[in-house]
């Protein structure tokens, strides 16, 4: 099976993982202590076969599963668990450990209590500590190997999942074949070889036209240019998938910033937008996304559906203005993004859309863009009035996405993710409450609550959903999207 | 000559230094933050400022170059940001497959232009001549990028026969001796993975080709015209020279110069990487890396890549200027 990804994979270390590229391959030849269950962003036990959550919620013991081995043969024990922790406290010159740094200041000492139970203490409580074991980051290394190599473990990748690695030729490919004695079962394809071919119509190409001279072909790929999806969908050697993702872009309005300190003025830029229209153009019409009604996808739970999306109204978006002082029109600088993205696949064509839009309501909007690292910096900075931007999920879990983009801790400048610089006593505490609460349903109803204040609240104009896709040629079976973008290759066949 | 290259290559470490301390600062002066484009939309503070520790970013400038300079005199280029593994083991496994590539683009480059060139000055005005004109023209403005896809939807979508990408048959593992897989594969004596190779090369490799191959042409063609003119030609055929013998011996002899000089340059742009043949054809050559290095402000691999290029330019320009010596005695002093 060969599947055709647009970009090589960085690192083969899942700790030291930051882009999808890399999971993509990491995902088969780890697993964690838990995974999100197939097709779903609900956890299930992996190598840990059972969890208990101490009555002060800080200590959760894991039972592992028995008789697991890494790919070099050495047990992967209490031990090994302990050690791919304690690993990313302390990264080696060359790698980075971002996601630890980024998800689990809150873990404090684990400790291997026998060679299958481990314990894992926490300094606080934290609600979203299980989905966040399920992500790729957590897969648990091979302690021998990881000491052999150290760093270059990297490029020598050895865990207990379903694949193992055999070799990697940067940006040729990377060669994995299965793993025989996977605790579920040994997997049905033989070998998975993932391409880089970088030219997204080049990459359709070598799929439709699939083996050539006699040599394997692509038989699977992601990335697609919106123009090709008529000539996939016309192809009946091809199979699309698609299913919205777990991603959202949006119009950040800077809470901190004249007009936009008006609550008004940002209800009427959510009146004001034909948001249907920008999904017609951008999105194939709604083949490829979906417009986002909420900060975060409705495949999450906690989402809240009972919210009355803005409908598009130039005439009330017009009155509101006039009410809030500006009859005669204002002057708004509307930044895009000069990056693709799923969720934001041209910015500068959305932007002067949303421009002409805006123009309607007597918003004269100029349309800038700076260059990425330029941008997102500016961003963080709070040097923006209104922005796109967007956001792609790490772990199934509300808390995700909404504490990332309203809690005011990450509204401070230099380094927000709050990029409408929003602060509400009440929606900062509804978030905290929700990250200590043990129950879920609890926990939901704390999330819709958010969702209620932060739409009339209007801090942003949520845009879209954008579906994640995968083609893949008729004789490849089995394989699914998950929602947090998973490739996984254990379940599929070729017919 | 001998006396020539000592100098030369004497020359090579200033040269180098100057190089890298502009690189240094340049690479210095992109804006945008390393860590916030690893961290991306994710970042925050505390982890962007450790990164920047982790990294040595927050260190004065001058304090990071003498450390980079202690590195280099030892061999250690740094390990690169984004994928963690030495820089100089990253160059070393995308540089071969550039000097292939390249290889192979100057060589059709050379056996087509050169002849092609020499008849169009023989036969000076005649239809040959209009059309090798007219033709090197294309070639010059062709975008590559087009062509490129147009060869693709030829040879593989349509005839079937060249594969689009990728440099050798998923299905082969060669084990690297040079790293160019024409050779490796012979070396090996594996027939099948050498067809493979000499096949995935054959797209790129025409696609790259084109434009030195213009150039090479135009250029014999005008140094070719300039030498028949000269009074030692009609002598040569006064004295009863062959036609043949007069236009490849006499005459190439002395328009080799210019074709040398404009070879050597193509020969260094296209060790620098080709950049949009490289792309299209998804060749992980260092042309590649190098944007990408841009791309993700990973300063060690960019700095790494840049060496690498100066170094190429000038053991091109030094190989040039032996061929000038072989060509023309009167610089052998």
């Amino acid at each position: 099976m060969v599947f055709a990804k647009s970009k090589d994979a960085n690192r083969l270390d899942p700790a030291d993982v930051t882009d999808g590229e890399s999971s993509a391959v990491t995902e088969n030849i780890f697993d964690g202590l838990l995974r999100f269950r197939d097709q779903s962003t609900e956890i299930e036990p992996a190598l840990a076969l059972s969890w208990h959550l101490s009555a002060d919620r800080r200590t959760y013991t894991f039972k592992l599963r028995p008789g697991v081995k890494f790919h070099d043969e050495t047990p992967c024990d209490a031990a090994a668990v302990k050690f791919s922790f304690d690993r990313q406290r302390k990264p080696l010159e060359g790698q980075l450990m971002e996601y630890w740094q980024s998800f689990f200041s809150a873990v404090g000492p684990v400790d291997a209590l026998d060679p299958l139970t481990v314990r894992v203490q926490l300094l606080r409580p934290d609600a979203t500590f299980l989905p966040k074991l399920a992500m790729f980051s957590m897969g648990i290394v091979s302690p021998t190997a990881a000491r052999k190599w150290g760093a270059d473990f990297s490029r020598h990748p050895v865990g207990t999942g379903p694949f193992r690695f055999v070799s990697w030729k940067p940006n040729e490919k990377i060669v994995l074949e299965a793993n025989p004695d996977h605790w579920a079962g040994r997997p049905r394809l033989d070998r998975v070889i993932f391409k880089p071919v970088l030219e997204n119509s080049v990459r359709l190409l070598e799929l439709e036209v699939g083996s050539v001279a006699g040599e394997a072909g692509v038989m699977g790929m992601d990335g697609l240019n919106p123009d090709d999806l008529q000539r996939v969908l016309a192809n009946p050697e091809l199979r699309l998938l698609s299913q919205p993702g777990l991603n959202v872009g949006y119009l950040a309005l800077n809470t901190t910033r004249p007009p936009l300190t008006d609550r008004r003025v940002r209800q009427a830029l959510n009146l004001a937008l034909d948001r249907q229209n920008l999904v017609k153009a951008f999105f194939a019409d709604g083949k490829l996304g979906v417009v986002a009604r909420n900060p975060m996808p409705p495949l999450l739970w906690g989402y809240a559906h009972d919210v009355a999306d803005y409908p598009h109204d130039p005439d009330r978006a017009r009155r509101l203005l006039a009410e809030a002082g500006y009859p005669g029109g204002l002057k708004l600088e509307v930044w895009a993004m000069p990056v693709a993205r799923p969720y934001m696949p041209l910015g500068l064509k959305i932007g002067e859309v949303i421009q002409a839009d805006l123009r309607k309501v007597g918003i004269d909007a100029e349309v800038v863009t700076h260059e990425w690292a330029t941008y997102l910096d500016k961003m963080g900075n709070g040097d923006h009035a209104a922005a796109l931007i967007g956001w792609v999920g790490d772990y199934g879990d509300p808390d995700n996405f909404l504490y990332t983009f309203f809690h005011s801790s990450n509204a401070r400048k230099g380094s927000a993710s709050n990029y409408a610089f929003y602060r509400n006593p009440r929606v900062d505490a509804l978030l905290d409450a929700a990250r200590e609460a043990p129950d879920p349903a609890r926990r939901a109803a704390l999330y819709r609550e958010v969702q209620h204040i932060v739409h009339e609240d209007a801090s942003w104009v949520p845009l879209f959903h954008a579906r994640q896709m995968a083609i893949l040629r008729k004789g490849v079976r089995g394989y699914a999207l998950q929602p947090t973008g998973s490739k996984l290759f254990a379940g599929v066949w070729l017919q | 000559m001998i006396k020539v290259v000592a100098r030369r290559l004497a020359l090579l470490a200033p040269i180098l230094l100057g190089v890298v301390a502009i690189v240094f600062a340049a690479v210095r002066l992109i804006p945008g933050d390393p860590a916030t484009v690893i961290l991306g939309e994710r970042a925050t503070e505390a982890a962007k400022a450790a990164l920047r520790h982790d990294l040595g970013l927050d260190r004065p400038i001058a304090v990071q170059f003498a450390g980079y300079l202690g590195g280099l005199v030892q061999g250690d280029l740094g390990r690169s940001l984004s994928t963690g593994n030495p820089v100089l083991y990253e160059v070393a496994a995308r540089f071969p497959a550039t000097l292939e590539l390249a290889l192979a683009a100057l060589a059709l480059a050379m056996l087509i232009g050169v002849p092609l060139g020499l008849y169009a000055a023989v036969r000076r005005n005649s239809w040959i001549d209009q059309l090798a004109t007219g033709a090197s023209l294309v070639g010059v403005s062709m975008p590559i990028f087009w062509l490129g896809l147009v060869l693709m939807l030829v040879f593989s979508a349509q005839m079937r026969v060249l594969p689009l990408s990728g440099r050798l048959d998923l299905a082969s593992e060669v084990a690297p001796l040079t790293g160019l897989y024409l050779l490796d594969t012979l070396l090996r004596g594996d027939l099948p993975a050498f067809r493979s190779a000499a096949l995935h090369l054959a797209l790129p490799a025409l696609t790259l080709a084109t434009v030195p191959l213009a150039v090479v042409g135009r250029m014999t063609r005008a140094a070719m015209l300039e030498v028949l003119g000269q009074d030692y030609i009609r002598t040569a055929r006064a004295k009863g020279a062959g036609e043949h013998r007069v236009n490849w011996k006499h005459a190439l002899r002395n328009a080799a110069i210019p074709i040398v000089t404009v070879s050597g340059l193509q020969a260094g742009t296209l060790l620098s990487g080709a950049v949009i043949t490289e792309t299209i054809f998804s060749w992980p050559g260092i042309g590649g890396l190098a944007v990408g290095a841009v791309f993700s402000r990973d300063f060690p691999l960019l700095q790494g890549c840049v060496l690498v290029f100066a170094l190429t330019f000038v053991l091109v320009n030094l190989l040039t200027d032996l061929a000038y010596q072989i060509l023309d005695p009167r610089l052998r002093a």
